[in-house]
């Protein structure tokens, strides 16, 4: 369990050198208590204080890094159940899955597939994560041969290697030196083997348990033979199973610090049935997996599961903005209707589903509010005449229009005045309250 | 070394509510755990699929979604007979869509003949729905009301502009309601507290948090409804304690990801299976966060949620 402030400090050697960068050895470990500042910044801790300390201060679940370089992926550092408490911390990796038994084209396909498939989504950049490539053949040769192709035809993706072999697990780690892959496939029958290779190459051990139970001893085992990275699999293949041991293994390591469950984990949601492989890899997103493994990425699928992992890995105490800008929808012409929203994500995406419901093309000029919606906007200030006007007046969208005229929302007609006092030459409409009034407000005006 | 699975049981529970009639009826919620969570506690009721169906021809859905409806949406009846016989529906979500001020403005009375043909034809439970616009629902959900009474139907959805009339009209006619806020917690507690000091069963009572489409507010949804069955069990609110739906197809159907042609955005892939992935992954979200009902338009993206659903239940 974690210690507290006061816990800490007893521990620290009192000497208040300030060295670590705090001005006391008590602000220090107040510090420490909140996760802030870490204990290799204190140069005098005796060897005691820095087990106890290491062992209470480790984040519930071990932060690793799968791949490295610009496309590496975070794993770990979870800290809640349910995304309301706090932010979700680093978003799961979707991994396709490539046989080694698969023709040499259809397993190129795929990689470059992969490599390919990079889109931007409200300003991130997001993209299948990884390769997981698979010992479908037992054959160490075809393994080697596949690793190779990877490192060719997507030599900057991170790589996950299933086998149970330790030798073919040696062979594909060679072509993979200095990666952080996962090695993912020690069981209770080879564990030994499959630590020794992890280690010799520094990859991280990904855990192939039947159950929970061996789940847990496997993992010890791991520790004992001086494995300290590892991804975990209870074995859960059906939705159901899923959804349940990733619950325990979240619930264990959060809330009772039980340190064997303490690791990021993989789920497999791999089915023939594409649809129903998209939602259960949703699932994963959703419900605590740090890599999800899928047959295969096809753009469709990668858009919505981009989509959903946006969306359950946003801050929920940040709310979602979207960037100041005069956006067109549809075809505007000189003669379109231009209107003003706030730019908080649901606002502008309530207000633009409605422009589009009404078929009218419209100019939506969306102001910068910190997130906010328009009432509370408008009460904090962040959406007053004189900003309004100033946003407006800098566009330099008068150019376009043929008549200068600006429809508000609803809500804050009382601005309406104001804003003409401070644009010259322009008339201020009030437009509805709420945005599903915008399609009979459009369509009435022709 | 053995593992302790750590378990977590609820004194709150779900209020188990049924819909429809006969050997038609749909039972609701009634679990003490938090969604498919049957591992830990009792979980009975399974979520039901309804089919949604308008009063008028869907004009304002996108093509892959009209196309499979084609030959039968010309008549609302004629559609939810071919859900419930054709799709395997478990309810039909009427929409009395035609009856809003701007899509034709149908009148209370017509909305309410097309009710009693429904009920007549369907032998599934129907869900009753205005047209969202706060005024006309008001008259037309209390003829609806009328011609629904004592068929144990759905009707909604009550919001706080006009929750008065319209629950007065489901009590008065022995009905299910609807109450919707929009995507607040304490929305919610408040609407369901005022409906129930109008002397309504909170045993009677389903809650919409309002729905949204993945990439248009998903998580809000998804967050509000993990809040209310956390509050509702860990908590043992009583006021949250109910079924909760979820009206996935209509906010689904309007988004740009379900309608831009692959042409237009080749990275978006395929559009036929992009739309029902669309509808299908925004469904199961809501269901994995608490959802008991949904409403859904594409067939394909229903069939795939079902199947997710028996996954859900292999444990």
């Amino acid at each position: 369990m974690a210690l507290t402030g006061v816990e800490i400090f007893k521990l620290l050697p009192k000497t208040n050198c300030k060295k670590c960068g705090q001005p006391t050895c008590l602000a220090f470990a107040m510090k420490l208590a909140q996760r802030q500042t870490s204990l290799d910044k204190c140069p005098d801790v005796s060897e005691e204080a820095k087990e106890k300390l290491g062992a209470a201060s480790a984040p519930p679940i071990r932060p690793i890094t799968l791949g490295t370089g610009a496309k590496c992926v975070k794993m770990g550092e979870e800290m809640v159940l349910f995304r309301h408490e706090k932010k979700f911390v680093n978003p799961c990796a979707f991994a396709v899955e490539i046989k080694d038994t698969l023709a040499t084209a259809d397993a190129e396909r795929k990689m470059e597939e992969a490599a390919a498939s990079e889109i931007d989504r409200v300003g991130q950049k997001l993209r299948v994560d990884a390769l997981y490539l698979s010992n479908d053949s037992g054959d160490p040769a075809r393994f080697l041969e596949l690793a190779r192709l990877a490192s060719t035809k997507a030599p900057d993706l991170p790589v996950i290697l299933g086998t149970v072999n330790p030798d073919a697990a040696e062979g594909a780690l060679g072509t993979l030196a200095g990666k952080k892959a996962v090695l993912y496939g020690a069981n209770a029958g080879n564990i030994s083997a499959m630590a020794e290779k992890a280690k010799a190459a520094k990859a991280t051990l990904g855990i192939a348990a039947k159950n929970m139970d061996e789940l847990c001893e496997l993992t010890e085992k791991a520790k004992s033979l001086g494995v300290e990275d590892m991804v975990l699999d209870s074995g859960a293949r059906s939705a159901g199973e899923i959804l349940r041991d990733n619950t325990y293994m979240r619930r264990a390591a959060l809330k009772k610090n039980f340190k064997p469950l303490g690791f990021p984990v993989i789920t497999f949601a791999n089915r023939a049935d594409g649809m129903l492989e998209t939602l259960v890899a949703g699932l994963g997103v959703e419900k605590y997996a740090s890599i999800v493994v899928m047959n295969e990425a096809e753009r469709w699928k990668n858009l919505a599961l981009f989509s959903l992992r946006q969306n359950i890995y946003t801050d929920p105490q940040v709310p979602m903005q979207v960037q100041q800008k005069i956006y067109k929808i549809g075809e505007p012409g000189p003669k379109a209707p231009f209107l003003i929203t706030t730019n908080f994500s649901l606002t502008f995406f309530i207000v633009s589903g409605e422009i589009e419901n009404s078929k009218v093309a419209c100019r939506l000029a969306v102001m910068d509010s910190e997130g906010l919606s328009v009432l509370t906007a408008w009460a904090a200030g962040k959406f007053t005449a004189g900003k309004i006007a100033q946003f407006i007046g800098e566009s330099g969208i008068e150019g376009e229009l043929e008549q200068r005229e600006l429809v508000i929302p609803g809500y804050v007609a009382i601005l309406s005045g104001a804003i003409e006092d401070k644009l010259p030459g322009w008339k201020i409409t009030v437009g509805p309250r709420e945005a599903n009034g915008l399609p009979a407000f459009l369509k009435a005006r022709g | 070394m053995p593992f302790t699975p750590p378990k977590e049981s609820f004194s709150g529970k779900i209020c188990e509510i049924g819909i429809g009639r006969g050997d038609g009826t749909v039972s609701l919620g009634g679990q003490s755990v938090m969604p498919f969570h049957s591992f830990e506690g009792a979980a009975p009721g399974k979520p039901a699929i309804a089919f949604e169906v308008q009063d008028v021809p869907p004009d304002d859905w996108p093509e892959t979604v009209k196309d499979v409806f084609r030959d039968v949406s010309g008549d609302p009846v004629t559609w939810a007979a071919y859900c419930q016989d054709s799709l395997g529906a478990d309810a039909i979500a009427l929409r009395l869509a035609g009856t809003h001020p701007d899509r034709g403005d149908i009148s209370a009375e017509r909305a309410a003949e097309t009710v009693s043909r429904m009920l007549a034809a369907i032998k599934v439970p129907l869900i009753i729905l205005g047209s969202n616009h706060a005024e006309k629902d008001t008259s037309v959900l209390v003829r609806a009301a009328e011609a629904a009474k004592q068929t144990n139907s759905v009707i909604g959805k009550a919001q706080e502009a006009n929750y008065k009339t319209i629950a007065a009209a489901a009590m008065a006619n022995d009905l299910k309601l609807i109450a919707m806020s929009e995507l607040d917690i304490n929305l919610s507690k408040q609407l369901n507290i005022l409906i129930t000091q109008m002397g309504f069963d909170r045993e009677k009572l389903i809650t919409d948090p309002m729905s949204s489409a993945l990439s248009y507010g998903l998580e809000y949804t998804y967050s509000v409804m993990e809040r209310i069955r956390l509050a509702a069990l860990a908590q043992n609110d009583p006021t949250l304690q109910t079924p909760m739906l979820a009206d996935v197809g209509m906010y689904v159907w309007k988004v740009k990801e379900t309608q831009a042609p692959e042409a237009d955005l080749p990275e978006w892939g395929e559009l036929g299976r992009r739309g029902v992935a669309w509808e299908a992954v925004t469904a199961s979200a809501f269901l994995v966060s608490g959802a008991d009902l949904l409403i859904m338009r594409h067939p394909d993206a229903a069939g795939a949620v079902k199947k997710f659903m028996a996954e859900m239940e292999v444990q």
